[in-house]
């Protein structure tokens, strides 16, 4: 028998989640419990175990996919024959669907358009539109004190609830009567309440009766999905590359960047690079000229603590860091993820070089966790990598200053009034001006750049 | 004057230790527990059990069968420990997260599952187990358990009474106000904590600047810390204090130093606050492994006997599976249905008018 995995909600009351892997393919045999996806939703990553033993038919959704809590992710062949008792109460975690009228489309299917959904607290989220409720009998039908309870109180009078209304008392001079949420489904759909009459209890105004005259209303020029035009493609806008968007637009409009560049002669750096390779401290790490941009940066940072705070708008405080958590901006296939090195400022050389291994490592394998990019206090982005020269970074939000390490190559350079081929990259620091000032960033700047000069500073300075 | 009231809190906090995480027997002067190889398997069964039943129920909740879950994943010790401590008379007020008390006190684990999965409010009767309901409010059990402590001082019964709280709990007034009553009445209670280090995703060095059990000699009745992972100390210790109790000498504190080795509920994501090392750190004084070495190494079981156990783990994992799935809904009725214990004129007339209710309803 056929049976479908539907997502569900694994933390009370989200209503959708991102595909991250899957851990099984079609053909393969699975067995109860067995972990066969891991799934993103808004408040982490979570391991979906499978509920039957059988045979993976088909995965219904991709990966990096957003499936509705609901929607059918896997199918699996069970097995056993297809008993219609037990096949209906699988199936009956899910709401059927209203038993007149057409099924909407997307209401079984997996990435459904995107619906109102209410949160429920067990099993799958419920789609209003497909909630099977049984309708009320005909207003006649109940009487006007529903209960004929003698042991009522009579100073309590009729309970006010079930006080008979006539419908017509929803005319004018009347305020419409009408559940919160059904004001606010008719505020959002633009109709009046007043214009309707409401085919609810006491004559007050359902969901139906508003979206009957949404329907019956001129129909506004559709807003219709943008459609891709030819030789377009549309990637819909999700995970880290939507996180990376928001914390990009927060950081770029509430700092106020100022962005510094300096082109540095660093082929006495790239000497020390190859000869602290052959060090046995280093043996079991790796050095690369990042090691050396960030022992300068730690350096420096520690001659000019300003650089190393942050802007409390809130407290309307400027918070000094006494400890550096040094973020590394790094390129992985999920996208642009900026993991830190927790007490930088504490580590050893030896230390530090195994820490930016292992951090650069996890966020290319995708396993960086949120802690791990949590709590940064200056960044450093390696653009070198790419091969390009500098460019003006975005701060990481929460912090006041990021360093551009740009691509080292050979150069025309005039040392001690002679032409030689020199070593030189170019270094860009950019700065929230609310917190360092010119002056301020000019000098770690050019500090971080003496030290890459002649890295026998880092030594007199550290 | 100026009272030094971190004088003596600087000495390392002892720990009553029984079984090392190595599965070596050692001795302790004030508590010891002499235990026949089956009294062992006894507890290393219930222990491989009770994870097996919270397993299957984590799973159940990632496949949307429960609402929510509450793992006791790495609790086991402290509380097979402290619920086989119990006997019959005893009466225990569990958390939301006693599992394995509930085992201990012949809770069917199937109803355990029944308010997670949203189809009743508790799912035993109390006073059928001497198990009280799952309390979610953080540390209200407490009070009610210094009640009924008092209330069998009152009826001069020979019985006590063990009040199941976390960590964070401790900062929370009902556990510092039941402390008091407790004390001041001598009542028969033991205050089991089960630190497990965090409550929900606040460290415990943000509930205290001492260790936990030290808090118990300010309110005026001992408090003792044991390895929270080692079964043998917790029965021991636990055992011992219910004792005391029971023979009038009033409460007492017991601290199970251990470790929540999942997250603090299914909703939560504990990577975002703990580094994985530290996890790593206590899987290695995990509390089933310890009885398994200590048994594999006294040849008191051999690989057939822990066999048996995986598949009766199994069986037990596959049965609560089903059954949960079994569960029936809930007569909508039944919400009026255990309000009060005798029959009240309120709730009968609430449940008239809400059958009136549903029946103006069509079929």
């Amino acid at each position: 028998m056929r049976r479908e995995f539907k997502l569900p909600d694994v933390g009370e009351g989200l209503t959708e989640a991102e595909i991250v892997r899957w851990h099984v393919r079609p053909g393969d045999e699975v067995k109860v419990n067995q972990i066969v996806v891991e799934i993103e939703t808004a408040k982490s990553i979570v391991e979906l175990p499978i509920p039957w033993d059988g045979q993976v038919t088909g995965l219904l959704a991709d990966e990096g996919q957003t499936v509705d809590v609901g929607g059918p992710i896997i199918a699996i062949e069970t097995g056993e024959p297809a008993d219609p008792q037990t096949a209906a109460l699988a199936e009956d975690l899910v709401p059927a669907p209203p038993a007149e009228g057409a099924v909407e489309p997307g209401a079984h299917g997996s990435p459904a358009p995107k619906e109102e959904r209410q949160a429920v607290l067990v099993g799958y989220g419920v789609k209003t539109g497909a909630t099977r409720r049984r309708t009320r009998r005909t207003t006649s039908t109940i009487p006007a004190d529903p209960v004929a309870n003698p042991s009522r109180v009579e100073l309590e009078g009729p309970p006010s609830g079930a006080a008979p209304q006539p419908a017509t008392a929803t005319g004018a001079g009347r305020a419409a009567l009408a559940k919160p949420p059904v004001r606010k489904l008719a505020k959002d759909l633009g109709v009046d309440l007043a214009t309707l009459t409401g085919t609810g209890p006491q004559g007050s105004i359902t969901r139906e009766d508003v979206r009957a005259a949404t329907a019956s209303q001129p129909q506004p020029e559709p807003q219709a999905q943008a459609q891709p035009q030819a030789g377009e493609e549309r990637i819909p806008v999700k995970g880290v590359r939507k996180m990376t968007a928001q914390a990009m637009v927060a950081s770029a409009f509430t700092a106020p960047h100022v962005t510094e560049f300096l082109q540095v002669d660093v082929t006495e750096t790239m000497d020390a690079v190859r000869r602290l390779r052959t060090l046995p401290d280093f043996a079991e790490v790796k050095v690369s000229p990042l090691l050396l941009v960030a022992k300068a940066v730690l350096t420096a940072a520690r001659r000019h603590p300003m650089i190393n705070s942050s802007w409390d708008e809130a407290a309307q405080e400027i918070v000094v860091k006494h400890y550096v958590n040094l973020g590394i901006a790094a390129a992985t296939p999920r996208g642009l993820v900026v993991p830190n090195v927790k007490n930088a400022h504490q580590l050893s050389l030896p230390g530090l070089a195994a820490e930016l291994a292992q951090l650069t490592e996890t966020a290319r394998a995708g396993r960086t966790q949120p802690a791990e990019m949590a709590g940064g206090t200056i960044t450093i982005t390696n653009v070198g990598v790419f091969g390009v020269d500098a460019g003006t970074p975005i701060l990481n939000p929460g912090e006041s200053a990021i360093l551009a390490f740009g691509q080292v190559r050979d150069m025309p350079w005039v040392v001690d009034g002679a032409l030689a081929v020199r070593k030189v990259t170019t270094l860009a620091l950019s700065f929230d001006h609310r917190v360092v000032d010119g002056e301020l960033g000019s000098l770690f700047l050019r500090d971080v750049g003496a030290m890459l000069e002649d890295p026998l500073r880092m030594l007199a300075w550290s | 004057m100026t009272v030094d009231a971190s004088r003596g809190a600087d000495a390392p906090p002892e720990l009553v230790q029984l079984l090392t995480p190595e599965g070596e027997r050692v001795e302790h002067p004030d508590y010891d527990i002499d235990l026949t190889p089956e009294e062992v398997r006894s507890l290393y069964r219930d222990l491989v059990l009770v994870r097996r039943v919270d397993l299957e129920a984590v799973a159940l909740q990632r496949q949307g069968e429960l609402g929510i879950w509450a793992s006791l994943l790495g609790q086991e010790a402290a509380q097979i420990g402290s619920g086989r401590a119990l006997t019959d008379a005893d009466m225990a007020f569990p958390t939301y997260r006693e599992h394995g008390v509930a085992w201990c006190r012949d809770v069917d684990p199937v109803k355990l599952l029944g308010m997670f999965r949203g189809v009743n409010h508790g799912g035993w009767d109390p006073k059928e187990h001497n198990f009280h309901l799952y309390t979610i409010v953080i540390g209200s059990q407490t009070l009610h358990a210094v009640g009924y402590a008092m209330g069998i001082q009152r009826d001069d019964a020979t019985a006590a009474t063990i009040a199941y709280f976390g960590d964070g709990a401790t900062s929370q007034g009902d556990v510092n106000e039941s402390f008091i009553w407790a004390s001041v009445f001598n009542a028969p209670i033991v205050f089991f904590c089960q630190n497990n280090q965090w409550a929900i995703s606040e460290p415990l060095e943000k509930q205290t600047r001492i260790p936990l059990y030290r808090r118990a000699s300010g309110f005026g009745f001992p408090g003792v810390r044991v390895d929270g992972n080692d079964v043998f100390a917790c029965l021991a210790v636990t055992r011992q204090a219910l004792k005391n109790a029971r023979e009038g000498q009033g409460p007492m504190l017991i601290e199970a130093f251990t470790y929540r080795m999942g997250a603090h509920t299914s909703s939560d994501d504990p990577t975002r606050y703990r580094v994985a090392s530290e996890l790593e750190a206590w899987k290695l004084k995990d509390p089933i492994e310890r009885v398994k070495a200590y048994l594999f190494k006294n040849e008191l079981a051999d690989q057939a006997y822990f066999d048996s156990i995986e598949a009766e783990a199994d069986q037990l994992g596959a049965d609560l599976r089903a059954r949960c799935l079994a569960m029936p809904d809930p007569e909508p009725l039944a919400i009026f249905d255990h309000v009060y214990s005798e029959p009240h004129a309120l709730i009968d007339e609430e449940r008239a008018q809400y059958a009136a209710y549903l029946e103006g309803f069509e079929r």
